[in-house]
């Protein structure tokens, strides 16, 4: 199965990227070491964001489904622990339990929204406008939760002002819990999205991910290869929605609040932007792409969000008119990194040679 | 003999326009079997209707003895149809190579898959476009690439729209030749086309449709003789 992580889909296929990928790694590993611990969850923030970001590289970049629904999942995963968390706790275990009790329940609403949307022959920018309607309607709803009637057992939803005090991820131990905060969080993390990531290689290059490009390329001529199209469309609308959902369980566990804010519309747009941003047509340069983003965002927050989300929207713009297959996808081209690039200059030179 | 397909009274509706109406058609096994007729005759819509593109208002489709009138497009892939349609359907962004992996993916074992890629390509004349995006191709090319694609599937019977639409002479003439050695080892085909010399040269069955009904069928001498047939495509009586 490990060979699948190379293949057509996804850029960086030679020894040279994958040493230089253990070096990212290696140095991911020791940063804790060297840096204090303010930055250590600072990063520990922006990882958080990479898998949803990867979720909807799935779908848009390669099944070719633009979905404005990813902060509806990371709502839904986010909400659903807090609310677990708080009720059931999440001493001995149970917080893994928690966690992916909350993924499985925004797997089963992605299976039924996308059932829905996919199976109703709902397609190109109605699915966009699909998933933001459920999208807004979800931020607007949990808005209007401010009374003490808006509450799942012992988690007041708390309406705009968002669910807090649950407790932060733990993992049991022979000693007792381990709290995920701060560095230990930082692992946890990188080591989920590390997983995460090289699962998503293996799909992409594997029958699923032929498949998949394929019906983003051409769904009739898919069908008449004997691919029953609809399910490879659900499929990665599900994958991509839970690990949506990732994000949203990390996020909570992260802050130990969740807002309806980080569904609204500012919200459901900031994952468009980082994978448009990136090159939505490969996963690493989303993973590379969205963690520059949202550090460059972040820091610029510090001074003022307002001028962060004009650079945001300053940004879409600049890729959609310069860069449409998004800045590093394009950075490879132009300096032949890319497969293909590479490949067509290999063969010029052999025809000119 | 059971034919391998079996169109028992189909038709087909638009409102109130009937595209097809009526048809009973059999293709036997081993047959290369030819629909004609003139523009607006319901060639194209009988074929949507076998592909599974379009429902029929009535009637029944039946393939390899299993009733396929209601069965979506890629359950009829599964039972062993393979289709190319008219306009080249191709992964355009894709690399050639890659158009062929995805359509053998599924019908041959992962270590053997490479060596039928290369021996497609080799029988398409493709080797050398490998890995250039298909979309790049010419028209010609791109045609022939579908047609590869179409039997990357091991298809039972093979459904070809206007296989030579946009090809030159020789082009045409080498498909007709591609088509005559498929047929000889086992593969059905029904094709929709309106070149008449293609025809000649790969037909053992023929259909004219005109105005969505069945207008004649016999084989290509019978057709090419019958003054009708010549009538309704040149708009006057046969001279001959």
């Amino acid at each position: 199965m490990l060979h699948r992580l190379n293949g057509p889909q996804t850029l960086g296929n030679g020894r040279i990227f994958w040493v230089c990928a253990l070096f990212v790694l290696l140095a991911a590993l020791i940063f804790p070491v060297f840096a204090d611990p303010y930055d250590v969850g600072n990063f520990a923030y922006f990882l958080i964001w990479v898998s949803m970001a990867l979720g909807l590289c799935l779908m848009w970049g390669y099944g070719g489904m633009l979905s404005f629904g990813q902060t509806f999942f990371f709502g839904i995963g986010g909400y659903a622990y807090g609310v677990l968390s708080v009720d059931l706790g999440n001493a001995h275990g149970l917080a893994l339990g928690n966690f992916a009790m909350a993924v499985t329940l925004a797997g089963g609403v992605a299976v039924c929204l996308g059932y829905l949307m996919i199976y109703g022959r709902i397609g190109g920018v109605f699915f966009g406008i699909v998933t933001l309607s459920v999208t807004l309607a979800l931020a607007f709803f949990l808005g209007q939760t401010a009374g003490p009637e808006w509450a799942i057992g012992r988690a007041r939803l708390n309406g705009f002002n968002g669910m807090q005090g649950m407790a932060p991820l733990s993992l049991p131990w022979f000693t007792g819990d381990i709290d995920l905060e701060e560095t230990p969080l930082y692992y946890f993390v990188l080591v989920l999205l590390i997983g995460t990531y090289l699962a998503l290689r293996i799909l992409v290059n594997a029958r699923f991910g032929n498949v998949l490009v394929a019906l983003r390329e051409d769904p009739q001529r898919t069908e008449l290869l004997g691919y029953d199209v609809r399910r490879f469309q659900l499929g990665a609308f599900v994958i991509g929605s839970m690990l949506a959902a990732v994000s949203g369980v990390l996020y909570t566990a992260w802050g130990q609040f969740i807002t309806p804010s980080s569904i609204g519309l500012p919200a459901a747009a900031m994952p468009i932007v980082w994978v448009a941003f990136a090159g939505r047509s490969d996963l690493t340069a989303v993973l590379v792409g969205t963690f520059v983003l949202l550090a460059i965002f972040q820091t610029l927050t510090i001074y003022s969000e307002q001028a962060a989300l004009i650079l945001m929207g300053l940004i879409l713009i600049l890729t959609v008119m310069f860069a449409p297959r998004g800045f590093f996808v394009s950075l490879t081209r132009i300096t032949g990194l890319h497969p293909r690039r590479a490949r067509a200059l290999r063969t010029r030179s052999t025809e000119a040679g | 003999m059971t034919p391998l397909l079996q169109i028992s009274g189909a038709s087909k509706h638009f409102g109130g326009v009937f595209a097809v109406e009526d048809v009973t058609l059999a293709v036997q096994i081993g047959e290369i079997h030819c629909l004609i007729g003139p523009n607006g005759a319901g060639k194209s819509t009988l074929f949507k209707l076998v592909v599974g593109t379009y429902a029929p208002s009535a009637g029944r489709i039946i393939f390899r003895g299993t009733d396929i009138t209601h069965a979506k497009p890629f359950a009829r892939v599964a039972q062993g149809m393979s289709i190319k349609l008219q306009a080249p359907s191709v992964f355009k962004a894709l690399p050639v190579r890659q158009n062929l992996h995805i359509a053998l993916q599924d019908h041959v074992t992962r270590t053997a898959i490479r060596a039928e890629e290369d021996r497609l390509l080799e029988v398409l004349g493709l080797t050398a476009d490998a890995d250039r995006p298909a979309g790049l191709l010419s028209h010609g090319q791109q045609q022939w690439l579908e047609i590869g694609m179409a039997l990357a599937l091991r298809p039972i019977l093979l459904l070809l729209d206007e296989p030579t639409a946009g090809l030159s002479p020789e082009e045409t003439f080498r498909t007709g030749e591609l088509i005559k050695r498929l047929s000889t080892e086992g593969t059905t085909m029904l094709v929709v086309e309106h070149d008449m010399a293609f025809v000649r040269q790969i037909a053992t069955g023929v259909t004219v449709l005109h105005l969505g009904k069945i207008f004649a069928r016999g084989s290509i001498d019978e057709i090419i003789s019958d003054p009708r047939v010549a009538e309704i495509y040149l708009g006057t009586p046969h001279a001959a």
